[in-house]
């Protein structure tokens, strides 16, 4: 009964974590470059409302998941417009981004709320063997999940591995460590933060497709439920590396499902629900502080626009 | 001798030895670069050929950074032409001065701090696009065997020394292939052992054949390394010399545009009562320790104090700790008979204490807000620049069009950020600001560090007046030279006590050197 319950937990865990991931992930790399996109949950959204939307007319998970990407790109060139080309303020232009996506999704969602995805336009978990599922606890959580959950962590290693073995990765880094250098270098900065706020808003948009093609098949508006900001707060957590990201997007999965399964014991719904919020907050004002955010290692130029040739 | 003698020289002989064969490998033609309010470069000519270290000489502002830069593509020239060896060019980016085989190391280096020196060469030129480090590594050991270039490609950037770092961005141009090599200022940041190591590196790349462009405004380091000058003043080029005809005084004078006066008439002043008191003060510096351990000291009105010693001595703690800026352990410390020890920075303002203080970028000034505003960052809140909670904007800008022309401060306008400012301006705001007040005392840390001979010349001149009108000053600086040529009275400073007192003239300079290094105490007690 107990590893049962420990069991389910673990798997639905992991599947909570897996749109965290995938934002967090993208979230680094933006960052890494030095652009601040505090539009995640607004991206988010658009690709969670794009993948039902296309889901249900196509019916194809996998052509909804893309197009979730497609839009989460797309919007993600707003905030690198405003934040490379025009140098605004990448607080202001990221919230703005984010109350636009609520903001879209809640008009253009009106009529479906409450609608559910088919079951052929969803993505559905199935053991990889069935021998492995069958392993107590851990089987089920780490064996019988769905393609896209397998993908993310694919796709995070991948990304890992960029950063920290390549010549590209070591760019990204210095870019939003010291634009000025790279640039001297022959670097092309702007280049370089499009092309890494881009991947963020693609892997936020595939975030937010996983949410309404798996996690909760359907549609109801606000759905993302505030996931993108503890996408901003793992991002620090997670010191900006992919590969601390996959333990932390699970560490948080894992309270969120933990909570909702303490629930029948007799705790109040209301403060479990409020933990993963509470963890976010906590981080965000500990990563607040400029001290503090340089101990932790977050890039050096993060949020400040480049200017060639500026004194 | 006339000016037109040098004028006459800016058609500028080719240096002796070098390899005159083929078209010169850098040629800059009319050169126009236009700032908001200045004009940065005036049709400037230059020109490098290849064997050769091409000193650019200058007072800060006059144009040599922008020269450079807008050959490495920083900035793209307002009107002008340049020729790579022979061929006319656009460099429209660093990456196009990179492909034409120019590399600069700038004065402020661009470095990534957090990332090693193979990942910060890698960055620019990694052979391979996975793993790119290994070759790297190779390859930086490699010039640091042929050009002496010591550097471990392993260690972090935040853990080396200026010189070392400046090693990195040498390896990063060379690595690049570059055989036109600019340094900006390379030597502000070196000690004098290093700066004889970097001339012997820029001697062999000399010799190799590339082109050096050195940019400085120390004229004996043009006669240690360069084979030809060019010196800018105000943006135009006053002329181009070979090094071996030319000399330091001449030098200054086509840098300066008239005589410079090396050392600075000094009046006799009726000295005052005493203004500063300082009794056996312990002072505990940034790591803990006693820093200042029992100085006494008296600076009267009328008098200049110079506080003599290598940087690190306890100086900047004393100063501080005067200012109000850093607690006191024990001890007294007074202004004309009031104890103000470890009063707040205001309420020692208040009683006529004026601060030029070190790192003026970072203490004097504050660098975004225009001139006007920073010329009044002391008495903002002060009757006529405001009036209850509002700035009165009008008491302001006139103030600042009266001290501006009063210390000849070079600005665009009165509401140009101060941070676009030359060091010397800089420096001329912060003493404007400091001593418009006629303040009774002042504090004054190294306050000629870093500025070309022009500027050096009008701060200490500034301190001389102040020390007539009646200052007491309190000179702190490692140039022994200017402390012996102002000061009435030395303290030498070592290991945070002051180890000899005594009148400039009265001790060689030999036993003053004894003394800060710490071998020898003594001195006459001129104290009194
Ligand atoms: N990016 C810039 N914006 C505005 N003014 C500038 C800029 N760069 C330089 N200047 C101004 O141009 C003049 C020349 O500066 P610079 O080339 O740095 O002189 P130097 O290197 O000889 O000290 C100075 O008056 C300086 O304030
Ligand atoms: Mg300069």
């Amino acid at each position: 009964m107990q590893a049962e319950l420990i069991s389910s937990v673990l798997w639905i865990g992991l599947r909570s974590g897996t749109p965290l991931l995938l934002a967090t992930v993208g979230e680094i790399y933006a960052e890494r470059s030095g652009i601040l996109n505090l539009g995640i949950e607004g991206m988010m959204i658009i690709g969670a409302f794009t993948a039902f939307a296309v889901g249900q007319a196509t019916s194809s998970p996998w052509l909804a998941m893309a197009a979730a990407a497609a839009a989460g790109l797309a919007a993600s060139l707003i905030h690198a417009f405003i934040s490379i080309h025009l140098r605004g303020n990448q607080v202001v232009s990221g919230l703005a981004l984010t109350m636009f996506g609520l903001g879209l999704t809640s008009v253009a969602g009106g009529t479906f709320v409450g609608a559910a995805l088919p079951r052929e336009a969803r993505i559905i978990p199935s053991p990889l063997s069935e021998e492995l599922a069958a392993i107590p606890v851990i089987g089920k959580a780490l064996f019988d999940q769905d393609p896209f959950l397998y993908l993310s962590i694919l796709i995070s290693v991948l990304l890992w591995f960029v950063l920290y073995k390549t010549k590209l990765g070591i760019v990204i880094r210095s870019v939003g460590e010291n634009p000025a250098a790279a640039d001297a270098l022959g670097v092309n900065v702007y280049a370089v933060r499009y092309a890494c706020t881009a991947l963020g808003g693609a892997l936020a948009g595939m975030a937010g497709s996983y949410i309404t093609l798996s996690l909760r098949p359907g549609w109801v508006e606000n759905i993302t439920a505030g996931r993108g900001w503890i996408a901003v707060a793992l991002t620090i957590f997670a010191l900006w590396d992919p590969l601390k990201a996959i333990a932390g997007s699970y560490l948080f999965g894992i309270v969120e499902a933990g909570t909702y399964n303490l629930q029948p014991l007799g705790f109040s719904q209301w403060l479990l629900n409020a933990i993963p919020y509470v963890l976010t907050v906590v981080i965000l004002v500990a990563g607040a502080t400029e001290t503090m955010r340089k101990k932790m290692g977050a890039p050096a130029a993060l949020g400040v626009p480049y200017v060639r040739g500026e004194k | 001798m006339s000016v037109g003698r040098e004028e006459s020289a800016s058609v500028g002989g080719h240096p002796g030895e070098a390899g005159l064969a083929g078209p010169p490998l850098v040629r800059m033609e009319g050169i126009v670069k236009r700032f908001p309010g200045v004009l940065a470069n005036d049709h400037v000519d230059f020109e490098l050929v290849p064997g050769e270290v091409h000193a650019l000489l200058g007072e800060n502002g006059a144009g040599k950074t922008t020269l450079m830069n807008i050959l490495f593509g920083i900035y793209t020239p307002d009107e002008g032409r340049i020729y790579v060896r022979g061929e006319e060019v656009w460099i429209g980016s660093p990456r196009d001065a990179i492909r034409l085989g120019i590399g600069m190391v700038h004065q402020h280096f661009l470095l990534v701090d957090r990332h090693t020196v193979a990942e910060n060469v890698a960055l620019g030129f990694a052979e391979s696009q996975l793993s790119p480090l290994r070759e790297v590594r190779r390859r930086i050991s490699e010039f640091s065997e042929r050009y002496g270039l010591k550097v471990d490609p392993d260690a972090y950037v935040w853990q080396l020394s200026a010189g070392e770092q400046q090693r990195v961005e040498i390896i990063k141009a060379l690595y690049a292939g570059a055989d036109i090599l600019i340094l900006d200022e390379p030597t502000s940041v070196l000690t004098p052992q290093e700066t004889r190591e970097l001339f012997e590196v820029l001697r062999r790349m000399r010799d190799e054949g590339k082109g050096v462009i050195f940019i400085t405004h120390k004229l004996e380091e043009v006669m240690a390394v360069a084979d030809r000058v060019t010196v800018l003043r105000r943006g135009k080029v006053i002329g181009t010399v070979p090094a071996s005809e030319t000399d330091e005084r001449s030098l200054a004078r086509m840098m300066v545009g008239r005589e410079v006066l090396f050392r600075l008439e000094k009046g006799e002043v009726q000295v005052g009562p005493p203004a500063l008191e300082v009794r056996d003060l312990w002072v505990v510096g940034d790591r803990g320790l006693d820093a200042v351990r029992g100085v006494t000291m008296t600076v009267r009105r009328g008098e200049i104090y110079g506080i003599a010693g290598v940087a690190g001595n306890g100086q900047r703690e004393l100063i501080e700790a005067i200012a109000g800026l850093r607690k006191v352990k024990s001890g007294s410390i007074h202004i004309s008979g009031v104890d103000v020890t470890n009063k707040s920075p205001k309420v020692i303002h208040g009683m006529g204490v004026a601060h030029v203080p070190e790192e003026r970028l970072r203490h004097g000034i504050v660098p975004n807000l225009s001139v006007a505003e920073n010329l009044v960052l002391k008495d903002y809140d002060r009757e006529p620049f405001s009036r209850g909670v509002l700035l009165n904007y009008e008491a302001i800008e006139r103030n600042a069009e009266d001290l501006v022309e009063r210390f000849e401060i070079v600005t665009p306008s009165i509401r140009t950020p101060a941070k676009l400012l030359s060091g010397g301006n800089i420096q001329r705001l912060i003493c404007a600001r400091e001593f418009s007040r006629e303040p009774k005392v002042i504090l004054a840390a190294h306050p000629t560090y870093g500025l070309d001979v022009g500027a050096t010349e009008s701060i200490r001149r500034l301190l001389l007046e102040e020390r007539s009108r009646g200052a007491a000053v309190l000179l702190v600086s490692e140039d022994l030279e200017e402390v012996l040529n102002l000061s009435d009275r030395v303290g030498v400073m070592y290991g945070g006590e002051i180890v000899g007192e005594f009148r400039p003239g009265e001790v060689d300079m030999e036993e003053v050197g004894l003394m800060m290094a710490g071998v020898r105490r003594g001195g006459s007690q001129a104290a009194g």
